[in-house]
């Protein structure tokens, strides 16, 4: 039987989301926000915190990692490379779509 | 206890006992409640709510078979409605038209769908029930049309341990986002018939290489989750994540347990809900504290490095295999009976009927009290 599916690779044209079974939420309890998913609950640090919470289906990546680049005054190109890496971690564990 | 308490982040709710099949290995103790023992909607939606306040984050809806309970749809939309995860652990056998879509309306995150076989003619002689296969194919494909996303979850044991690659292709082409391919964890029925249900080494090793050349091939596509087999590991299972430190669950008559398989600890003492609110028993109860964090550990647990890594592994496993609840878990190498756990496969090995006529004790209220009660022939 063949997968139906094929892996997704991360461009910079790729308009990420969170799939259905994914979300994220502020707990009150903690004073955190964890992102649940089927079996686990993360706890994103602040970076991963704000590349999730742009991953709403219409910023491509090339956005996300120019905003991210502009509110931590950092160099686009070292932005880059981390938002690519991340989003393909996530998403090769199928809690990002691209 | 050394470390602070931290709130819970996930609760297993054990809605009913009641379930159309009788896997040997249920997870459920030997004597199981009847449907008059159960709790009412309301006290399972106060339940829920006092989780919630509490720090639970994600609710895992199980049984027995939890879509017998009528009022599903409403405990889903109590959870949903607190902004708790909630997932669904069905046996997919008998859910009426409409159910499922219903599930997903009323907030449902989340399904997770057991196979007992990748074969047909497994998953029905495994559950006892004729159909069921097909039934759960049913079941799969409602729950993605009414866009639920899916698990599908395999406990493997001798009898399907060769169906491994054959359950990672049922699970693609049913659309599953995750399987869990879930080595049978030796409490309850499966205490009760681990002599009818333990694989052998050579089985294991070649189930570990397809796992892990299947979960690369399928990065990106299918995650695949391992629950790795006791009896041949090296290091314990951190079971349930340590004692009541951020997990527990709850019987169907309300019993708050830090695990499956707790009432199997003989000096443990629990407590329902009820009698005292969650929070007043996540904290205070004996027996929760009784294994919490590692001031009660012996040695060799004491003074290893792992201590905090896997928390002494499984208590029920220390009381079931060295009579002792306070003992390291054999299963692990520093334990001084580990071999014990290599004797214990040996002998059921030695016990192995032929395939297809194995009499398993099949999980049904009144089957056995005991363990070592003889085994009924199967009926089929």
């Amino acid at each position: 039987m063949m997968a139906l599916r094929e892996r997704a690779i991360v461009s910079l044209r790729s308009a990420p989301s969170l799939p259905r079974h994914v979300r994220i939420q502020y707990d009150p309890v903690r004073q955190a926000f964890a992102v649940l998913s089927p079996e686990k609950v993360f706890w994103p640090n602040e970076i991963s915190l704000d590349i999730l919470r742009r991953c709403d289906g219409q910023s491509s990546v090339e956005r996300i990692i120019a905003d991210l680049a502009a509110d931590y005054d950092a160099d686009p190109q070292d932005v880059a490379a981390d938002v690519v890496a991340f989003l393909q971690e996530w998403s090769d564990k199928l809690l990002v779509k691209l | 206890m050394s470390a602070p308490l931290l709130p819970p982040i996930g609760m297993l709710a054990e809605l009913t006992h009641r379930c159309p099949l009788q896997c040997p290995y249920c997870s459920n103790p030997l004597e199981l409640l009847k449907a008059n023992r159960e709790l009412d909607t309301q006290t399972w939606l106060d339940l829920f709510s006092q989780a919630a306040d509490l720090g639970v984050l994600q609710v895992h809806l199980s049984g027995g078979e939890p879509t017998l309970r009528r009022d599903l749809e409403q405990l889903i939309a109590g959870l949903s409605a607190r902004g708790v995860y909630t997932n669904l652990i069905t046996a997919g056998v008998g859910i009426a038209e409409g159910r499922i879509e219903a599930f997903a309306e009323a907030g449902l995150d989340h399904l997770q769908l057991s196979f007992q076989g990748a074969r047909p003619v497994t998953t029905d002689r495994i559950g006892n029930h004729r159909g069921s296969h097909e039934k759960k194919l049913e079941t799969a494909h409602r729950a993605r049309a009414a866009g639920l996303p899916l698990t599908i979850n395999a406990p493997v044991h001798r009898h399907n341990i060769e169906e491994v690659p054959e359950f990672i292709d049922l699970a693609l082409s049913l659309d599953a986002e995750r399987l869990e391919i879930a080595n049978v964890q030796y409490a309850g029925w499966a205490l009760a018939n681990r002599d009818r249900l333990m694989p052998d080494l050579a089985a294991v090793n070649r189930q570990a290489d397809i796992v892990a050349a299947a979960r690369e091939r399928l990065a990106g596509i299918m995650t695949i989750d391992f629950v790795t087999p006791d009896y041949f590991a090296i290091y314990p299972k951190p079971c349930m994540g340590g004692w009541a430190r951020d997990a527990f669950m709850v019987a169907p008559d309300g019993t708050v347990l830090p695990c499956h398989a707790a009432q199997t600890i003989p000096s443990l003492r629990f407590e329902r809900f009820g009698d005292r609110s969650l929070a007043e028993i996540w904290a205070d109860s004996p027996a929760f504290n009784a294994f919490r964090g590692t001031e009660w550990m012996q040695e060799p647990c004491r003074s290893c490095e792992r201590c905090e890594v896997d928390w002494g592994g499984c208590r029920c496993q220390a009381m079931a295999i060295a009579g002792d609840a306070a003992a390291t878990d054999p299963a692990c190498v520093k334990s001084p009976i580990h071999n014990r756990m290599a004797i214990l496969t040996d002998a059921a090995l030695a016990q192995a009927a032929p395939e297809g006529n194995e009499s398993f004790i099949f999980r049904r209220i009144g089957a056995t009290t005991r363990p070592d009660t003889p085994a009924e022939p199967a009926r089929r």
